[in-house]
């Protein structure tokens, strides 16, 4: 879970790093996503692995029309309304999901994906293997693409400083703009892997969107790379603590360990400021 | 971070005041209603308030129905007066209720209240109650300390978890006799709010006296995002009987994850909550054959009852799909709390109150399985009983107790390869 948990909070982490802007609709990004595979699969009967390209395509989509009819026009102002805009956008999100498909709970049933895996008498699930392995290799393509081309360096650039990036000749407002379709893309993939073994309904990102918020927050805000160490950190903690301890005492370990960080080493695990 | 949450919530909480215009007519019985119409339990609460409605309508309009006010418009004990449901969403958020309770109350006026379906939410409600003078009907929180605490307004038509989790080991208890099976050890497993915590505590007493080893009790946070540790643990405590008490969407998860990892008790018997909720049902399809849950209503005692098919007719023309549990417990509440303003002839909250203590209306009258509705010196309806449903073919059937059973018992539940 914790590669699932650490590739939500990657698109988080992208955006705030390229512009210092908290996503508070990314729970509801992940929401859509999950609707995405789960409407694929109720009207075509595509397993969500299979239309997964699809819902991250929309999802990246999304993220550049938020830019575009949103943000833009709020990366001037201060942080306040900044919260607000991109919280409203969350209320509106989840508000506009129930009226449309309504409150309830739905589920792709059948998926390609089911059973389990035995490890020295360790049960692992294997919806829940695929899904780290998958967000594991999104991972991966992310790092790769922003270290190692040149539009992921120009975007690496524009994060570290605005102005003089757009001196060199980078086109800031389209990488912001791409940072926004990544950030819709990594949920995108994320909400494909959960839909194969959670339930979609309009309130589930919220308790995915927590989690994430503490993984960027363990790992160090805007750092794509730790993020996925605190991702880690966050699904270790909350499976050993449940296993090793007690159940009720899982999430326990997880915000104990995210105040201690916040306290003792406020820029992060692995965070540069 | 603190100040930015404190002043989101704030708003949220003013946006979600504005909702329920005040239209106030001088006649009319105001009765403010409270439900979760959104988030995780959104679905139930929105059956819930179609359920609220309808019982409305039925006493405002003109219908033939054999319960109270089933017959004629408007309280006849008030000259014709109509009754004005006044909604309001509390998100299933306890300090929301309490807010929104307040509300109702002071900028309302409303003349009772009615919900909230999460017992942690009714309780911050019943306070309110307490606290101005009103009475609260409840019908479908099931913490038995809700009635518990002597409180002087609060009443409550459903059974609590005392009566569901008795009923429970009842069943645990003759089907030992029945089918000469031996039960030795009990799993219990809940979400950590009120609903659960006091579910899981009358459980485990109640299995110490039955002399049945509790061998795990889990507490999880509701609305989780994996619950793979504590079917871990489940699995390892491999218990005969394991006892949930989760609401739907981690019911729904809980069972993805228990196949995925092939755990499976020889007997599962759920608090109802997340196990009732149709969608449960309608989403998980084999996948919950076996379960059973108890369940104060039931669609397959229409056959005893025709009642429940005429008002289940009225119901799916107003919300779309059949009456449920929950929906048809706020049905019944709803119909008994206008029988008492109706015979208090007054909308001054004690005489109300006075109604209530009084009120005996007989089972016949009602769509419940109960002997009847009649409250005790703590509020609680003393008529309510208990019945366990198993979900066979693809819907719930009643199996217990034996005498209303519609199907008999299946046991044990088939192993994960086995369902088909």
């Amino acid at each position: 879970m914790g590669l699932v948990y650490a590739l939500i909070a990657a698109g988080l982490s992208l955006i705030f790093g390229l512009m210092e802007i908290v996503n508070f609709a990314h729970g509801e990004f992940l929401m859509l996503a999950m609707f995405a595979s789960f409407w694929a699969w109720a009207l075509w009967r595509l397993d969500p692995l299979v239309s997964l390209p699809l819902t991250v395509l929309a999802l990246a989509a999304l993220g550049w029309v938020t830019y575009h009819g949103l943000v833009r026009f709020i990366l001037g102002a201060p942080m306040l309304a900044q919260i607000f805009a991109t919280f409203g956008l969350a209320v509106f999100l989840r508000s506009a999901a129930q009226a449309l498909w309504g409150a309830d709970f739905h589920l792709v049933k059948e998926p390609l994906v089911q059973g389990r895996l035995a490890v020295a008498g360790v049960f692992i699930g294997l919806p829940q293997l695929v899904a780290s392995a998958g967000a594991l290799l999104a991972f991966g393509l992310l790092y790769w693409f922003i270290t190692r081309t040149e539009t992921g360096l120009a975007l690496q650039a524009t994060a570290q400083d605005r102005q003089a990036a757009s001196l060199m000749g980078i086109d800031t407002q389209q990488m912001f703009a791409l940072g926004w379709a990544l950030g819709g893309a990594c949920v995108g993939v994320a909400g494909a892997l959960l839909a194969t073994f959670f339930y979609v309904f309009p309130d589930v990102g919220a308790s995915f969107a927590l989690l994430a918020y503490v993984a960027v927050a363990l790992g160090g805000f805007g750092n794509v790379p730790a993020t996925l160490a605190g991702g880690v950190v966050v699904g270790l903690v909350e499976i050993l603590g449940g296993l090793l301890i007690d159940p009720s005492l899982k999430l326990v370990g997880v915000f104990a360990l995210y105040l201690g960080v916040v306290l003792w080493r406020p820029q992060g695990l692995f965070g540069r400021f | 971070m603190t100040r930015v949450w404190l002043s989101l919530l704030a708003i949220i909480a003013s946006v979600a005041a504005l909702a329920g215009a005040p239209v106030a007519q001088p006649k009319d019985v105001v009765i403010g209603v409270l439900y979760p119409m959104s988030g995780n339990a959104a679905q139930v609460g929105i059956d819930c308030v179609n359920a609220v409605k309808l019982a409305a309508d039925i006493v405002n309009g003109n219908h033939d129905l054999n319960m109270p006010l089933g017959k004629g418009e408007g309280l006849p004990g008030l000259g014709g007066a109509r009754i004005r449901v006044v909604v309001v969403d509390h998100q299933g958020k306890p300090d929301l209720g309490q807010a929104e309770a307040e509300r109702l109350v002071t900028q309302e006026k409303v003349h009772a209240l009615f919900g909230a379906y999460f017992s942690g939410v009714t309780q911050t409600i019943a306070q309110v109650a307490e606290r101005n003078g009103i009475p609260h009907l409840n019908a479908e929180s099931s913490s038995p300390a809700l009635t518990e605490r002597g409180l002087k307004w609060f009443f409550r038509t459903s059974p609590h978890d005392g009566h569901f989790s008795q009923a429970m080991f009842d069943f645990m208890r003759d089907l030992e006799k029945r089918r000469s099976v031996k039960i030795k050890s009990v799993a219990i497993m809940h979400e950590a709010t009120q609903f659960g915590s006091d579910s899981a505590k009358v459980q485990e007493e109640l299995a110490k006296k039955a002399g049945y080893e509790v061998v795990a009790k889990i507490t999880y946070r509701d609305k989780a995002t994996s619950l793979d540790a504590e079917v871990g643990k489940l699995k390892a405590a491999n218990a005969d009987v394991l006892l949930p008490s989760s609401y739907t969407n981690d019911a729904i998860l809980f069972v993805r994850t228990a196949k995925n990892l092939d755990y499976s008790p020889r007997l599962l018997i759920a608090q109802n909550a997340g196990w009732t909720d149709p969608t449960f049902l309608k989403e998980m399809g084999k996948d919950a054959e076996g379960h059973i849950t108890r369940a104060p209503f039931a669609l397959d005692l229409a056959g005893k009852k025709p009642m429940i098919n005429q008002v289940n007719e009225l119901f799916k023309k107003a919300g779309g799909r059949d009456i449920s549990d929950a929906p048809a417990r706020a049905f019944t509440g709803f119909i008994t709390l206008a029988d008492a303003i109706n015979r208090a002839k007054s909308t001054d909250p004690e005489a109300i109150r006075k109604a209530l203590v009084a009120t005996n209306i007989p089972g016949d009258q009602l769509i419940m399985p109960w002997t009847g509705v009649k409250f005790d010196e703590k509020g609680q309806n003393s008529g309510v009983r208990a019945i366990l449903q198993q979900a066979q073919g693809g819907k719930y059937v009643t199996i217990y107790p034996f005498e209303l059973a519609a199907a008999d018992v299946v046991y044990p539940l088939p192993a994960w390869k086995d369902h088909k």
